[in-house]
């Protein structure tokens, strides 16, 4: 079974540690998400996964065959059309037209209006965009999806929207899914199991693993857990809450 | 293909939409033709004198050679600089030692002015083609590569990033992400660094040939021929107007229609 492993590991920007004694394993077909403040050195460790950093210190194992990452911010190729962009992951791979089929039906699929298609990402709106990231994110069908904040500067509906499409691809093609997120909310609405990262160095101080399937979680569990959440003193430590507030 | 046939099908409403050009250029002719009723024949031909003049110039075949000559040495000259900006601009951005030291010599280069050359051109190659060229060379190649310069410079590292995510291929980068960013910088530079050099051009002939458009200019000045002088001005206008609203225009429209 493909798996994503993650073993003792450090990274340093200059002499400034960032990431001290990472340790952890994702499962086919499971969501981790990485909850901690800003500048904790998150996004360091999907870089770090992802292969777009050297793995200096540690070991980071990938057995899984396609990964794609979604970013924060859509980057989008700004002299493609939306469609092209969507194209983009897979165009020397597959031909022309059956690609363009299978990128219209996702697009058409994410909420995207045929019109959308043949215009430049400055002619979007920014949750369009950010559709057309996740569309071509996941045109490549990967076993391994790496999410950096993609929702966060979305609305309600839209989130909702595009987290159903990531809970959908993890049942039916056993996706696997990295999440980084400061939004507890959130990563208890995904994740099987979250970690949580505090800043300088940047180090997991605690793993809780949600049992109840996400299908089941409904606003009741997920605001009750966010409540016990953060009642704890450790997460109130680690995002800085004063007490009281 | 594809690209040149929307370039034509869009032509018509491009030329439809230069209606509000078309209009202010009447409006400096009837400026001008008021000019030439104060101050006389002498001063400021009326422009359908210069027009005559012009139609004349036109059947002649003398001036023929000229134009040829000078749009000769012009693309000459502006292709030098192009190839040369463009290379050494690209390859001056790829390492940060190079594009830091190149800038104050860049900076020297765009502030001495092209005047300055043509007497030192004159000096070190006499009268004729090559001063001519060497200055529109040494003019607008700063243009070109501080515009090449740039592009290699900005390449965005997230997009870079966003590609690597995908495991695209060396060429597929090259495709879809060098090519068209150093496009968007270079075409521009390029256009610039056109109408500089159809401006050094003549300059350039005017001091130095005894050919050329710009020649022909020198020696309407010393016969006073002033309808003579400005016909050839409104040629040189016409020139540039043609390759910059029927050539490059359409084709800057159409190259950066992703652009805000």
């Amino acid at each position: 079974m493909a798996q994503l492993e993650v073993r003792e590991l450090n990274f340093y920007y200059g002499f400034t540690q960032i990431l001290k004694g990472i340790n952890f394993s994702l499962e086919e077909g499971k969501i981790i998400g990485i909850v901690g403040p800003s500048g904790g050195g998150k996004t360091t460790i999907l870089k770090l996964c992802a292969n777009l950093l050297d793995v200096t210190e540690g070991e980071i194992q990938n057995s899984f065959s396609r990964s794609s990452v979604a970013f924060q911010d859509p980057r989008l190729l700004p002299w493609k059309t939306s469609l092209e962009n969507i194209m983009m992951p897979l165009h020397v791979k597959m031909k022309e037209r059956e690609l363009q089929e299978k990128a219209t039906a996702l697009a058409l699929k994410f909420g995207l209006d045929k019109s959308d298609l043949i215009k430049y990402p400055k002619d979007l709106s920014g949750g369009m965009r950010q559709r057309v990231s996740f569309a071509r994110a996941l045109i490549l069908e990967p076993e391994l999806l790496f999410l950096d904040e993609p929702f966060s500067a979305l609305d309600i509906g839209l989130k909702k929207e595009l987290q159903g499409f990531v809970l959908e691809a993890c049942e039916k093609q056993k996706m696997s899914v990295l999440l980084i997120t400061h939004d507890l909310m959130e990563a208890i609405k995904l994740c099987d199991t979250i970690l949580l990262l505090k800043s300088d160095p940047g180090e997991i101080v605690a793993r809780y693993t949600i049992e109840t399937p996400q299908k089941e979680r409904d606003d009741a569990l997920m605001f009750e857990r966010t409540k016990a959440f953060l009642e704890e003193t450790l997460i109130r430590e680690i995002f800085e809450i004063k007490v009281g507030a | 293909m594809k690209f040149l046939a929307k370039v034509i099908k869009d032509f018509p409403w491009f030329l439809w939409s230069g209606w509000g050009s078309i209009a202010s250029i009447f409006l400096f002719l009837a400026v001008w033709e008021m000019g030439f009723q104060t101050y006389g024949e002498l001063i400021l031909p009326s422009p359908k004198t210069v027009f005559e003049v012009m139609g004349t110039l036109l059947r002649d075949a003398s001036f023929h050679t000229d134009v040829y000559l000078t749009v000769k040495r012009g693309l000459i000259g502006f292709s030098v600089s192009l190839l040369l900006g463009s290379v050494l601009g690209l390859t001056a951005g790829y390492f940060v030692t190079a594009s830091v030291m190149s800038r104050p010599i860049v900076t020297v280069l765009v502030g001495i002015p092209p005047i300055a050359w043509i007497v030192l051109a004159m000096i070190w190659f006499g009268l004729g083609d090559m001063t001519v060229m060497f200055t529109v060379v040494i003019a607008s190649f700063p243009i070109v590569f501080t515009g090449a310069l740039q592009g290699s410079r900005t390449i965005e590292g997230e997009l870079k990033e966003m590609m690597e995510s995908f495991h695209i291929g060396f060429l597929q980068k090259v495709r879809d992400l060098y090519f068209p960013h150093l496009f968007s910088y270079l075409f521009p530079s390029w256009i610039s660094a056109l109408g500089m050099s159809w401006k050094i051009v003549i300059m350039a002939e005017l001091l130095s040939s005894s050919d050329g458009i710009g020649a022909s200019l020198a020696v309407a000045r010393s016969h006073l021929d002033t309808p003579l002088a400005l016909a050839l001005v409104s040629a040189i206008i016409g020139v540039l107007f043609f390759i910059e609203y029927v050539v490059l225009e359409p084709m800057k429209r159409e190259i950066e229609s992703w652009r805000n």
